[in-house]
C-alpha cells in the first residue's frame, strides 16, 4: 500500500444470489483527497461503498482501510474502525425521534465521556459550520430536504472523521440546496483534513468539487481520471454520461421486440 | 400434478414457520445478551416505558372499566338464578385476576404498543436510521431493541394490574351501586376468594409472559420488515395477528399448568 492511500481496494469481486454485482474493483483513495465513484443507478455504486463500511464482505478480493484488511476484522474490530468513520445516507437518515441537537450529539454521548456543556459546545460549533445553529431544536420533521442533509452532515463529522462517505448526497435537492451542500462538503473535508468518497449520479455538481473520478457500469470500472481529464474524454459512455446525451452505449430502450410488429400484433 | 404442487406449498410454508421462529428465537437471545447498556442507562427504558406502557394507560384504563362493568351486569344476572348475588365480587374479581385482566390487556396492549413499536423500527430500517447507526459504531439491538423490550417486559404486569383494578372498580358500580348487592358482603366474598398467590401472583406471571411474547414479535417484524411501505404495513398486521394468537394459545397452556385440578 502506498503511503498516501488511506483506503485501498484489490480486485474486489461481489456476486449476489449468483449474479455478479462487482467485478475486478481496484481503487485507491489518497488521504485528504476527495474522490467521486459516478454511474448509473444499479452500476454496483451503493454496494462498494457498503464494503468500504464493513457492511459486506467480498466473494474475492479485498478492501483495506488505514492498513487493515476490513473482511478480517471482528465485529469489535469492525466498530472500532467505524468510529474513524463518518457516512452520510442518502437523504440524512437523521433518527427522527430526536431534535437536531440530539442526532447531533448523538455519537458524542454514545462514545464518549465528554461532559454534557462541552457535548453542547461542540454541537453548536458543527451546527454553526453547516449553518442551522438556530435550528437546533426542531425535529427533522420539520425540516426542508436541503435542511436535513446539511444536519445529516453535521451528525457527520461529529466525531472529525478521517474518512468521510457520501452516498447520493445530491440527490432530491434544489439547486441552491445542491450547491450549499457541494461546497460544505469540499469545505469540511478540508478543514477536517478528511478523506472523502461521494458516491453520486449528479456529474456536474460533483467535477465541481472532487479531485479524482471513478466511473462504473455494471459493476466494472469503464473510466477514471480527474475531473478536466474527464470532461475532455472522449469515450462513448464517458460523453454520454458527463454531456447527459439520451441514447449511446447506455440505451434509452429498454430491450424489447421489434416495434412494428408488436404495433400490428394488437391490430 | 396439482397435489404435488399443494403439498411442496404447504411444506414451503412449514419450513418458512420454522425458519421465522428460529430467527425471532435468535433475536430473542440477542436482545437479552445486549440489554447491559439498557440497564447501565436506565433513562432510555424510562422513554420507552412512557411511550407503550403511559401511551396505552388510556385504553387500558377505559377498557378495563367497561368490561368489570358488562361483568358486574352478567355475573348478576347468573348468580341470581342461584341466589348466590353475593358472589358477584368474588366473580368478578376472579374472572379479571386469573383470566381477563392479562389476556385482554395483552391484546390491547399488542394492538396498541406493539403494532406501533413495529411500524417505528420498520420505518427506521425503511429510512436507513438502522444502517447510520450501526456505521456510527452503536449497535441497534442494544440501543434501539433491548431498551423498548424492557419497557415492554415491564409495562405489561403494571398495565395488566390496572386493567383489573379499574374492573373491579367497574364491576362495583354496576353490582353494588346501580343494582344494589350489599357492600359488605360484594367485598367481603372477594377478599375470601382471592388468593394472594394462586390467583394474584399467577395473573402478574401471565401478564409477564404476555409481555415478552408480545414484545419480542412486534420488535422482530419491525427489525426483519422489507424496507418499504407495504413491507411495514404487512409487518404491522403481522404483528397483531400473531401476538395475539399467541397470547389466547400460551393462555390455554398457562391456565393449564396453573389451575388444573383446583
Amino acid at each position: 500500500m502506498s503511503p498516501s492511500a488511506l483506503v485501498e481496494i484489490r480486485d474486489l469481486n461481489f456476486t449476489y444470489d449468483k449474479r455478479p454485482v462487482l467485478q475486478g474493483i481496484n481503487m485507491t483513495f489518497p488521504k485528504g483527497r476527495m474522490v467521486a465513484i459516478m454511474g448509473l443507478s444499479g452500476c454496483g455504486k451503493t454496494t462498494l461503498l457498503r464494503h468500504i463500511g464493513g457492511a459486506l464482505k467480498p466473494s474475492r478480493g479485498s478492501v483495506k482501510i488505514d492498513g487493515q484488511m476490513m473482511q478480517d476484522l471482528d465485529s469489535a474490530g469492525l466498530y472500532a474502525m467505524r468510529r474513524k468513520m463518518g457516512m452520510l445516507f442518502q437523504f440524512g437518515a437523521l433518527f427522527t425521534d430526536m431534535t437536531v441537537y440530539d442526532n447531533v450529539a448523538f455519537q458524542m454521548r454514545e462514545h464518549t465521556d465528554l461532559p454534557e456543556e462541552l457535548i453542547h459546545d461542540l454541537v453548536m460549533m458543527k451546527l454553526h459550520a453547516v449553518g442551522l445553529r438556530g435550528a437546533h431544536k426542531m425535529m427533522p420533521s420539520e425540516l426542508s430536504g436541503g435542511m436535513a442533509r446539511r444536519v445529516a452532515l453535521a451528525r457527520t463529522v461529529a466525531l472529525d472523521p478521517t474518512l468521510i462517505m457520501y452516498d447520493e448526497p445530491f440527490a432530491g435537492l434544489d439547486a441552491i440546496s445542491l450547491s450549499v451542500i457541494g461546497d460544505l462538503i469540499r469545505r469540511l473535508n478540508d478543514a477536517l483534513g478528511a478523506t472523502s468518497i461521494i458516491v453520486t449520479h449528479d456529474i456536474q455538481e460533483s467535477l465541481k468539487i472532487v479531485d479524482y473520478v471513478y466511473f462504473m457500469a455494471n459493476g466494472v470500472i469503464v473510466a477514471e481520471g480527474t475531473p478536466d481529464e474527464l470532461r475532455a474524454c472522449d469515450t462513448d459512455f464517458v460523453r454520454q454520461f458527463v454531456h447527459g446525451e439520451m441514447d449511446g452505449p447506455v440505451p434509452f430502450h429498454y430491450p424489447s421486440g421489434d416495434y412494428r410488429q408488436e404495433l400490428n400484433s394488437q391490430g | 400434478m396439482a397435489a404435488t404442487k399443494t403439498i411442496r406449498a404447504i411444506g414451503h410454508r412449514i419450513v418458512d414457520a420454522v425458519w421465522r421462529i428460529g430467527s425471532a428465537t435468535r433475536f430473542f437471545i440477542l436482545a437479552l445478551l445486549y440489554s447491559g447498556m439498557g440497564f447501565k442507562r436506565f433513562r432510555l427504558i424510562i422513554k420507552e416505558i412512557f411511550s407503550s406502557g403511559v401511551m396505552s394507560l388510556i385504553i387500558i384504563l377505559v377498557a378495563g372499566l367497561f368490561v368489570g362493568m358488562v361483568l358486574g351486569l352478567q355475573g348478576y344476572e347468573t348468580l341470581k338464578r342461584y341466589g348466590s348475588e353475593s358472589a358477584l365480587g368474588s366473580l368478578v374479581a376472579l374472572s379479571l385476576v386469573r383470566e381477563l385482566g392479562p389476556v385482554l390487556a395483552a391484546l390491547l396492549f399488542a394492538s396498541r404498543a406493539g403494532s406501533a413499536m413495529t411500524a417505528e423500527i420498520g420505518l427506521m430500517k425503511a429510512t436507513e436510521q438502522i444502517s447510520a447507526m450501526e456505521m456510527m459504531a452503536v449497535n441497534p439491538i442494544a440501543r434501539i431493541v433491548a431498551p423498548r423490550f424492557w419497557a415492554g417486559v415491564i409495562s405489561m404486569p403494571l398495565l395488566a394490574a390496572m386493567f383489573s383494578a379499574v374492573g373491579v372498580f367497574g364491576g362495583y358500580l354496576v353490582g353494588v351501586v346501580q343494582i344494589g348487592v350489599d357492600e359488605g358482603s360484594f367485598w367481603a366474598q372477594m377478599q375470601a376468594a382471592v388468593d394472594f398467590r394462586e390467583d394474584i401472583l399467577n395473573g402478574v406471571l401471565k401478564s409477564f409472559v404476555f409481555g415478552t411474547v408480545v414484545t419480542v414479535i412486534a420488535l422482530f417484524e419491525g427489525y426483519d420488515a422489507q424496507p418499504t411501505a407495504e413491507g411495514v404495513s404487512g409487518a404491522t398486521t403481522r404483528t397483531v395477528v400473531n401476538s395475539s394468537l399467541a397470547i389466547l394459545m400460551l393462555d390455554f397452556v398457562l391456565t393449564a399448568i396453573m389451575f388444573r385440578g383446583n
